[in-house]
């Protein structure tokens, strides 16, 4: 078969069957998908460590549990190990009827446990590797500047090329794994500096901190899958990043990346990038959008309200990218406040908050009267995905409220702001 | 008679009648649905695409712009293409996207489909093209609108 990419002898040897029938597919698909975008040649994965966006054992997915079998019978492993999008199923801490349970565990993630051994077989890096945050330092999977990935999830690609400064392209599921097995990408898009150009100017000219969800979504609907360079967001996340600054772009980059397509954005005097190269980022016909709080509010009441109408909230998910250690602790302090505000000792809409299982970890040897004294009020934490439990059609049923613009998207879930959903969940509002 | 030239992705020569998306093709959302009850022809389940929402697309020539939605996009034409229920044809007026190629990508090489895909059409031709139209798609990229 003839390539137009620049291939290696070694990486031809692959082609051709030395290493395998198997391998050879899998680096076909990687060169083919290449070509596609004009990759002229493949680069070395320099962060070994792999993250899937496949977690969920979902019965329709056939190929994906033969193409996996397919793998492990011909040996192939990704060698650094990788992590993986959350589980789709918690009963201990997200309950379910007998009908849901029925249809999780029968229906919709069958497949879920044999899925997990073919996981472990391929490199999963450990039983706790399931979170959308595998870039949190509790999780440990946080490449560095420069460094090239073979990532998907759209939510932590965004997060690793925008904040931390490493390069990724919007992988699909399963060319995830194929690059983390032969330890190469196609070098194209976000991988190139050309590809890494804003052609977009966004300029914040808010009274306030603008919301992070709202503000990326206004974003990401705007400009799709290209790349904004923002100005004015200095004023109120400052020019250092720290715990805070990272848990706000990762909310604000998820929604950029789920209400558009957006796989890297520049936050003038902020972001690596940015800070380094400044404005020589923007491309000279980059175009322009204004953000002020009227903008804001015009994408926030757009968006669709999918609930039957008259509808009051039945569940509340907060943590649509799994939240932060600092999130979930403010989070847990605030809907302790507001609830014995109310004088209330339980919360009025059954709320799960959600974070990977070693921020999970974290917070309870850390705050361990703190998650007693939220217990109390009858919210729950779970490592699982909200995407995936809203994935049931028999939650259309349900009055699901979040504050996350992903979990909107995707889902019959209604979006709230922050403030708003304490009060929803406290009893304050209806 | 409209003839539009576009670059082969995967190609084939084949005949047959269109369906038209004029916005974003949420991969997951139109296909979850017929795939998970293991049905036999996909009727396009994604409510926020009013022009193809209950349409049967099972071997029709599917046109769109780009695809949209969950990064199991690609996993999920592959998918159906393993099931023999996917779309004939993809015409996509824009640069294919990285899910939709993933996919195509997969199909070909793993489920050894003969999937057809053309993509860089143009905008005039998502224009042109009604569904119920039948369509021309030749191996050079070439597509008729008959």
């Amino acid at each position: 078969m003839e390539y137009k990419m620049q291939l290696t002898d070694a990486q031809r040897a692959i082609l051709e069957g030395s290493e395998g029938e198997v391998k050879a597919k899998v680096l076909e698909t990687l060169v083919r998908f290449g070509e596609i975008f004009g990759a002229e040649k493949l680069v070395p994965v320099t962060h070994k460590e792999g993250h899937l966006v496949t977690s969920f054992g979902i019965g329709l997915l056939k190929p994906l549990f033969r193409t996996m079998d397919e793998l492990i019978g011909a040996g192939l492993k990704a060698e650094g190990g990788f992590t993986v999008d959350p589980r789709p199923i918690d009963y201990e801490n997200v309950r379910c009827n007998p009908l849901f349970k029925l249809i999780f565990s029968k229906i919709m993630y069958s497949k879920q446990a044999d899925y997990e051994r073919q996981l472990s077989k391929v490199g999963l890096s450990d039983a706790d590797a399931f979170s959308c945050t595998c870039y949190l330092k509790e999780m440990g999977n946080r490449p560095g500047k420069g460094d090239v990935l073979s990532w998907a999830e759209s939510s932590a690609v965004v997060f690793a090329n925008s904040v931390l400064g490493a390069r990724c392209n919007r992988n699909s599921g399963m060319l995830d794994l194929f690059g983390s097995i032969v330890g190469y990408v196609p070098y194209f898009g976000l991988l190139t500096d050309e590809g890494r150009k804003a052609t977009w100017k966004v300029y914040v000219n808010t009274s306030v901190k603008p919301e992070a969800q709202i503000l990326g979504s206004a974003i990401g609907m705007k400009v799709m899958e290209e790349v904004p360079y923002v100005y004015g967001l200095n004023k109120w996340l400052g020019e250092e990043l720290n715990d805070e600054n990272e848990a706000y772009l990762k909310n604000f980059g998820a929604a950029t990346a789920s209400n558009g397509a957006v796989g890297l954005y520049h936050i003038d005097k902020l972001t690596p990038e940015a800070r380094e190269s400044g404005e020589a980022l923007i491309t000279p016909d980059a175009k322009t959008y204004v953000i002020d709080d009227e903008e804001l509010e015009r994408v926030y009441k757009s968006y669709p309200v999918m609930w039957k109408e008259g509808a009051k909230a039945k569940l509340v998910f907060i943590g649509c990218p799994h939240l932060s250690y600092n999130e979930l602790t403010l989070w847990a302090e605030n809907i302790v406040e507001a609830v014995g505000r109310q004088g209330r000792k339980k919360v009025a809409v059954r709320t799960v908050l959600t974070a990977s299982p070693a921020v999970v970890k974290r917070f309870e040897s850390e705050n361990a009267e703190l998650k007693e004294k939220l217990y109390l009020t009858g919210a729950r934490i779970s490592s699982i995905c909200p995407l995936m439990y809203t994935n049931n059609p028999l939650t259309k049923l349900q009055a699901i409220a979040t504050n996350s613009n992903k979990l909107r998207t995707y889902s019959a879930a209604r979006y709230y702001k922050d403030e708003e959903i304490l009060k929803i969940l406290s009893g304050e509002v209806q | 008679m409209k003839t539009f030239k576009g670059r082969v992705i995967a190609g084939g020569n084949w005949e047959g009648e269109a369906v038209v998306s004029h916005g974003g093709f949420n991969t997951l959302a139109t296909f979850q649905k017929s795939a998970m009850a293991n049905k036999k022809e996909v009727i396009a389940a994604d409510q926020n695409n009013k022009d193809i929402f209950g349409l049967n697309i099972t071997g029709k020539a599917l046109c769109l712009p780009i695809t949209i939605g969950s990064t199991t996009g690609g996993l999920v034409i592959q998918t159906v293409s393993s099931m023999g229920i996917n779309p004939k044809c993809f015409l996509f007026s824009e640069h294919i996207d990285s899910l939709a190629a993933s996919g195509i990508v997969l199909a070909r090489v793993w489920e050894n489909s003969d999937v057809i895909a053309v993509d860089m059409l143009g905008e005039e031709f998502l224009n042109t093209v009604r569904t119920g139209d039948i369509v021309k798609v030749e191996e050079d990229g070439t597509v008729t609108i008959l």
